[in-house]
């Protein structure tokens, strides 16, 4: 056994395509600066000089072109990774990727089927003001027919992109800019793939249920670690795809903890933490002691100023004060 | 044999980039058994666009019903000029795409009835034809949302060409549009993108001269020179007759040619005119009676006939039989969708992912296709997982 190898998230992401694209011809990548560039945030560094330009395609920027470029070559048989550079730039590609791609295969009655995967920053930044900084989940999720995956540390972002891409549906695969740095332990070597639908216990206790998805997973563990010394144990549960979503592993939980709180760095309304909350209430009924509290992103557009930014965003003190009122009586 | 009757347009105005190489222009006229089946295609296409205007006043029909009655030419003509694996992809008017490109009235017809025997189940209806095992890859809502797909369906098999190896078999992508598209923002992406990348696609922009009831005056810039609009992307651009098949099939045969041997896109300004509204509640009060007079005289269909009468293709008995059996044909494939039945309730749920989990059950085939179950090549759900 060698050590332990820790890459930064951004260099699993890179394994996973690699990888993927080392085994099967069709898969190719394109976006705004991945192969010339090396990748606006590196992700793709490196990727232009093994694979060459016909598989490593730079695009110029035109997000509505190129994602429906992406569908229609999936219809004839590719197996396309589209790169956004920010999940925000997709809302003017909002007409291929959400009104063709996980339609298709319906529209079509089983005909034509559509094995993309989009990809790219989701969330906020740092600092980058109301346009750049959109949790596309929120909105996104809303749409049958596509697979939504969220990974929250090096390990399940290689397992999950390669699940994603070898993926027969369309996959919206949701990184965070603020994550591409982080590095943790992912096995050199191995076969990795994290299937979808299966959540993953970040952290066991007995008091209370906090599950949430990505980036605020770190803000949970952090806020469980805090909570452990008031004597509250929490049990964060990272769900990892918002569709497929793993509701069993949530409820087990629930059912031993009886309280639950959800963090969603999206917008509250209608959002995938609502959803979760409403399948908790429904399935955990009769086990609840309190109502599910919800930690999301304020209810405003996003504001540039550093505190501001800061107090928009879920945190550790906001999940922290969560937690204490859902078990506040327990 | 002499050519068919023409009138004051121009038939084949092209403009080419630097150093492109003269189009090989043929017009020698098809075989007899051709033009017979021009013919018959585009009776086809006339009877059954007919009868579902009448299936729709008798509430068979649901939604949205365009049809294409009187730009037969227009897909029958651009159909011919390719090979039957070069890709074709259309907007909501695709019926006539549809039958030229092989599919049997039947499925096109229970599609219509929304009915399971529908070449899409009765989950996709008028304005979503797909036909797998013919190369159709839809029938598109969304004005001008094929572009970047007929895009992506030519970028894939330049892809398979130069990357997998697998035949240089140098296909064209035939991507339809009508001139409503050309203000979509969609279309200049993808012809932006075809220019710079070389991909073989072309755009086929069926210019009716109406966007819904906006005339392309009212709506469009350089409406009497559309082509304009393709060459500021590099792209070679020509303007086709499209109410004489003859004409455009040798127009686009020349195109769809240059095409696949030198891997470019093209932009064809096809001019046509629908005699019917944009849809089936449309009024037409924004054009003239003398108008629709003045095209309808130039009908297609009547064209092909009488030049194939002039030349002894065909004689009239011969065409009558041809009217007769076409009619028969539609009046079977309204029988037959009338007797498919309605989809289950339990479709509702299939084709929505490939894979089956939670609430979905997996994709299969529609009928026509044999029916068998999609079986996905990759599980990237945990079976045993509680999801939904």
């Amino acid at each position: 056994m060698s050590a332990l190898r820790e890459i930064e998230f951004r260099d699993a992401l890179r394994e996973a395509m690699t990888e993927e694209m080392r085994r099967d011809q069709r898969v190719f990548l394109l976006g705004e600066e991945v192969a010339h560039y090396n990748g606006a945030y590196k992700v793709s560094k490196g990727m232009l000089d093994e694979f060459g330009p016909r598989r490593i395609i730079d695009t110029p920027i035109s997000e509505s072109g190129f994602a429906g470029l992406a569908i229609g070559a999936a219809m004839q048989g590719l197996r396309p990774i589209v790169e956004f550079m920010s999940w925000s730039f997709s809302l003017v590609a909002a007409d291929p990727i959400l009104n063709n791609a996980p339609k298709m295969l319906y529209m079509s009655g089983g005909q034509f089927g559509c094995p993309v995967v989009f990809r790219g920053n989701d969330g906020a930044g740092g600092q980058l003001g109301s346009t750049h900084s959109w949790c596309v989940e929120g909105m996104y999720s809303n749409v049958p027919g596509l697979k939504m995956a969220i990974p929250a540390t090096p390990d399940d972002a290689k397992g999950l992109l390669k699940t994603a891409i070898r993926d027969d549906d369309p996959v919206f695969f949701l990184e965070s800019e603020r994550m591409l740095g982080m590095k943790g332990h992912v096995p050199e070597g191995e076969e990795i793939l994290v299937p979808f639908g299966q959540g993953r216990i970040r952290r066991a206790g007995a008091d209370c249920t906090i599950a949430t998805w990505g980036r605020p997973v770190h803000f949970a563990l952090e806020a469980a670690e805090a909570l452990a010394k008031e004597g509250i144990d929490c049990e964060v549960i990272d769900l990892r795809t918002i569709r497929p979503l793993d509701i069993g592993s949530v409820v087990r939980s629930v059912k031993k903890t009886s309280t639950c709180v959800v963090v969603d760095q999206s917008w509250s309304f209608g959002s995938p933490g609502s959803e979760l909350a409403a399948q908790v209430h429904k399935h955990c009924f009769d086990d609840l002691d309190n109502f599910v509290h919800r930690v999301h992103t304020a209810d405003v557009p996003a504001p540039y100023a550093y505190n501001l930014e800061q107090e928009y965003l879920p945190n550790a003190r906001k999940i922290c004060e969560a937690v204490r009122a859902a078990t506040y009586n327990a | 044999m002499s050519t068919p009757s023409t009138d004051t347009r121009r038939l084949f105005d092209v403009h080419r980039g630097a150093g492109a190489p003269r189009l090989a222009s043929d017009r020698t006229p098809p075989p007899p058994a051709t033009l017979k089946k021009w013919l018959r295609d585009m009776m086809l296409i006339r009877e059954f666009e007919l009868r579902c205007m009448q299936a729709y006043q008798d509430k068979k029909i649901g939604g949205f019903c365009h049809v294409y009655i009187g730009q037969e030419a227009v897909a029958v003509g651009c159909v011919a000029a390719t090979k039957p694996e070069d890709p074709l992809v259309t907007a909501y008017r695709d019926h006539g795409h549809a039958l030229a490109r092989g599919m049997t009235a039947r499925a096109c017809m229970a599609e219509m009835f929304g009915r399971i025997d529908g070449c899409a189940k009765g989950k996709g209806g008028s304005m979503h034809m797909f036909d797998k095992p013919n190369n159709m890859f839809g029938g598109h809502g969304i004005v001008g949302a094929q572009t970047p797909l007929g895009l992506g369906l030519a970028f894939a098999t330049k892809y398979e060409d130069e990357v997998m190896q697998n035949g240089r078999n140098k296909r064209v992508t035939l991507c339809f549009l009508g001139d409503g598209a050309l203000n979509q923002g969609a279309l200049h992406e993808a012809m932006n993108l075809a220019g710079l990348m070389d991909i073989p696609v072309v755009f086929v922009v069926e210019n009716n001269g109406y966007s819904m009831g906006t005339s392309i005056h009212r709506g469009t810039t350089m409406a009497h020179d559309l082509k304009s609009k393709a060459i500021g992307y590099g792209i070679d651009a020509a303007v086709v007759e499209g109410m004489d098949v003859l004409e455009c099939y040798w127009g686009m045969k020349q195109v769809v040619d240059d095409a696949r041997e030198r891997s470019r896109p093209w932009f064809i300004d096809l001019r046509c005119y629908r005699y019917k509204g944009h849809s089936m509640s449309d009024p037409r009060k924004y054009r003239t009676r003398d108008e629709e007079e003045a095209w309808e005289s130039d009908d297609p269909i009547g064209k092909l006939e009488r030049y194939m009468l002039e030349n002894g293709v065909v004689t009239e008995s011969e065409t009558k039989d041809m009217w007769k059996d076409v009619k028969a044909e539609v009046r079977d494939c309204v029988a037959f969708a009338d007797a498919s039945p309605m989809p289950e309730a339990g479709e509702l749920y299939t084709d929505v992912y490939m894979e089956p989990w939670g609430p979905y059950p997996g994709s299969s085939r529609p009928t026509f296709m044999g029916g068998a179950p999609n079986t996905p090549s990759f599980t990237a759900i945990d079976p045993k997982g509680e999801v939904l």
